[in-house]
Order: C-alpha cells, then structure tokens, then sequence
C-alpha cells in the first residue's frame, strides 16, 4: 500500500482566503465570527426583524467572485461552488499537481452537504411571490457535485470526480475515500475536501427552528456553551503518493495515516458516545497508530450541550486515563460551523498544527466544562511535538468520520 | 430611459466585468470572449430586462451585439408595437 502525504492546500474560509491568512488566525486566535447584517442572495438590508434568536455567524468576508473567476464561471455556479473552486485553485497550484500525474489516475472527492442554497432559495422565492422566470442555469448552479465537476474541468482531473454529502461530515469522509483511493494504488493523487454556502435566510431560519444555534457565538467545550454559529467557506488537501511527492521535492505538510467511519444507528439528531468512539478506534487501527502518539485532537466540538458532551464521553472510551491529558481544541469557535465543508477546514487545521507544532485554541471559552475532563486548549496557542493529530466529524444522522494525520 | 443599446450594453458589460466602452454593436460574441455559458446567462438577463423570450432559433443566429439589440426590438415590437418607438 501506498503512504499518502498532503502536499498541497487551499482555502476560502471567514478566517482567511488563503492558506498564510488563515495559518495566522488559526494560531492568533482571530475569530471569524461576528454580528450580520447582509446574508448573499437577499436584498442589500434585510429586514430590521429577521426573527432569529441569533446576531453571529461566520461569513467569508468581502468575497467578490468577479475579481477571482471567469464570466462563464460565475454563470454556471452559486457561491458554494465557487468557494470550492478558488480553494482547489490553491492547492493544485500549491503541488503543481496536473503536471506530475495523469488526469486519469487523479482525483476530485469532496463533500458538500446542502448544494446551491443561495440560488435555489433567490429563484424559488422569486417563482412563488411573482411567478418569475428561472434562470436556465439554475439546475447546474444548485447540484451540489457542480463544484467538483468545475474543478476537474479547471484542472483536466479525468479520473473519479465524485460529492459525498453527510452532513456535518461530508468533508470528512471526502477526505477519508480520497485518502484510501490513493493508499490502493487506485489513483495517484487527489484533490479533497469541502465547500459550502448555507448562510441564506431560509436556511438560517430552519437552523434557527431547531434552537441549536448560540445567540451570540459559538463556545465549545466551555460551562456556559449554548449552541453552535453557522458558517461558510471551503478548504482543500492535495492527497499524492509519498513515492511521487519525494521523486519530485513537492512540499509535504503531513502524512494522512488513518481514518475510520462508523454509524451510530441510534437517532437522527442526539448523537451516541460509542458510534464517535467506533469512528477513533478504526481510524487508529487504519494507520496502526499507538494511542500514546495521539497528541491533539481537532473536535467536532460544535458548541451544542449534546455534542460536547458525547464528544468529551466518547474520547473517554478510546483514550481511558490518557484522555483527560491529550489536548483538544475546537476550531469551530474561530471559523463557524460550516455544515459539509467544516470537516476540511478543520483537516487544514489540522494538518498546519502538525506542520507548525502549534496547536490552536478554541476562542471565547473561560472557564472549560469541568464534567467534560479534557485538555481544552484556551487563551493562546499552545506548542507541541505531537506526533499524531485525530480530526473528528460527527454528523447528524449519526454519521461518524475521523481522520488522523502524523507530523512528517 | 435608456435605448435598448445601452440597456444591452450594460447587461453584457456587467456580465463579462468589462467596461461599457468596450463593448460596440460591430462586436461579435467571439470577440468579446462571450462563451456558450455566457450567452445563456446573457440571453436570460436580457429576457428579464425586456420581459421577453427569445426564441431558441433565434438564439443560435445572434453573432454580433448589434444581432442581438435588433433581435430584442423585433420581439419588443411584436409584443408591444410603440415599445421601440
């Protein structure tokens, strides 16, 4: 089997649009999430009164696709799709990847849970209220696949080009499939990770119904946590071979080691400890890791009472008495929760904490949940040699995905 | 209010994100980098701002942005008789 190193990055996230501005706000601890007062898609004010119980989500500032993409682009695709493709511009460009292998033995495998929100929410709105027309571009702007599509035209990948949407976890398992593709000899190399656009009206509302969301920003992990925030954006890996990446001096950033995806098969919505325990457990047994090695994990940590908690008691069951002492940090608290592409941006975060030997912390908490017993990291960003990071997604639904990258 | 030139103009000039000068009747689409995707995207924003619809037909003759400003007068005129006037 092959060993799959990362050697190629990108992102379009509200921490940064690029992989050096979101390094430093990962590690700055400079959230991206902040008072709203303009969703995409709806008209330039909104309404005074949106009937939200939350002001804070996480959205990708002054974000101008004329600026970054051509006309015919920009017609064929919504804003999710778009951040995908600028993302992967960055990574490909990062490992000058259509040079070095063939189209046919690459690959585009990203998660994107919710498609093209923005223009299926604008035009069916405008459909029911004045019968308006729609645009003839409006079913490959919504398809949630329309963004990997455009990136293998971009980048002339002819081999599978294909978007998984779990949830929460879509990106996740991207990343997991693209990562065991290239390990069998089935490709070479790959592009991998995540977009989306969920910020609109109609979907902040539905989010807003379920009373999971914080009124003014995410806390995860802390005493006084009340909900998630909501946000948006994309990032992507260059998953190669580590034999194409060492015959070519390609930069590397991380070895991916493992993953492992399990199912609680429990409940749509209230999550189990021992799906997301299962999910660590393959993940350490796909890369033969010693759960001594592990020396951070990226939580899901979303922020939610039911969450954190399953979270911290499923950490419990893989780790035993090591798990009160492994640090963990949920970089959602910088970047929002942005649904089918959050997995990618946290697998970046991931994979720069590992490169970087700093792990981030997770911003706004105080005082850490003390029924938790973990090792949150708060304040500042903390130094490591830690040679294995987990990155963990637990989706609803129930579904489980955990990555598990080690320093190279 | 402005002629259907100009109103044409400034759909293909706000599409293509290029200024309105450089966009003349004389130009074809060719020209103007104006590709299949762009010419549905244009046609539609086109339709929209005269509350017409433009025949498939039609779609496949329109060469040059004077074809198309000449296309949308005939259908204005056909729906509306004084509409160009």
């Amino acid at each position: 089997m092959n060993r799959v190193v990362v050697t190629g990055l990108g992102c379009v996230t509200p921490i940064g649009s690029t992989v050096d501005a979101f390094r430093e706000s990962l590690f700055s601890g400079n959230t991206g999430i902040a008072p709203f007062t303009t969703l995409p898609g709806a008209p330039d004010s909104l309404p005074a009164n949106l009937g939200l119980r939350f002001t804070h989500i996480a959205q990708v500032p002054d974000f101008d696709p004329k600026q970054l993409l051509e006309s015919s682009v920009i017609a064929a695709t919504d804003r999710t799709a778009q951040f995908g493709i600028l993302a992967a511009r960055q990574a490909a460009q990062y490992s000058a990847l259509s040079r070095h292998h063939a189209p046919d033995q690459t690959a585009v495998i990203l998660g994107c849970s919710t498609g093209g929100r923005t223009t299926d929410e604008t035009s069916v709105a405008n459909l029911y209220t004045r019968d308006a027309r729609v645009h003839p571009l409006s079913v490959v702007r919504t398809m949630s696949n329309g963004g990997a599509a455009l990136i293998s035209i971009e980048h002339h990948i002819a081999g599978p080009v294909l978007t998984l949407s779990t949830a929460c976890a879509s990106a996740t398992h991207a990343i997991g499939l693209a990562f065991h593709m290239v390990r069998s000899g089935m490709i070479t190399a790959a592009i991998a990770g995540g977009h989306e656009a969920p910020l609109t009206f109609g979907f902040l509302r539905a989010w807003d119904s379920m009373r999971v969301v914080s009124a003014s920003g995410c806390r995860p992990f802390s005493a006084d946590r009340d909900g998630m925030t909501l946000g948006e954006g994309a990032a992507m890996l260059t998953l190669e071979t580590l034999d194409s990446a060492l015959s070519r001096n390609a930069p590397i950033f991380a070895e991916l080691v493992g993953f492992g995806m399990t199912a609680d098969a429990h409940h749509i919505t209230q999550p189990a400890p021992e799906g997301a325990a299962a999910a660590m457990r393959k993940a350490l047994q796909d890369g033969s890791i010693s759960h001594a090695d592990v020396g951070y994990i990226n939580a899901h940590g979303t922020g939610t009472q039911a969450n954190d908690s399953t979270e911290a008691a499923a950490i419990h069951q893989v780790f035993g008495q090591r798990a009160a002492h492994i640090p963990v940090s949920s970089t959602k608290s910088l970047h929002g929760h942005s649904i089918g592409a959050t997995g990618a941006l946290e697998a970046l975060a991931t994979v720069l904490a590992l490169h970087h030997g700093k792990l981030p912390a997770t911003a706004g908490v105080t005082d850490v949940d003390p029924t938790l017993n973990l090792d949150v990291i708060t304040g500042a960003a903390r130094d490591t040699t830690a040679e294995v990071a987990l990155s963990n997604s637990l989706a609803f639904g129930g579904l489980n995905a955990v990555l598990a990258f080690r320093r190279y | 209010m402005d002629s259907t030139a100009e109103r044409c103009i400034d759909i293909i000039a706000k599409s293509k994100s290029v200024p309105v000068e450089d966009i003349t009747l004389d130009k074809t689409f060719d020209e103007l980098k104006i590709d299949s995707l762009d010419k549905i995207n244009i046609s539609f924003l086109v339709e929209e701002e005269f509350n017409i619809e433009i025949p498939d037909e039609a779609l496949g003759t329109i060469r040059t942005v004077g074809d198309m400003v000449n296309g949308v007068d005939k259908l204005r005129e056909a729906k509306e008789p004084s509409s160009t006037a």
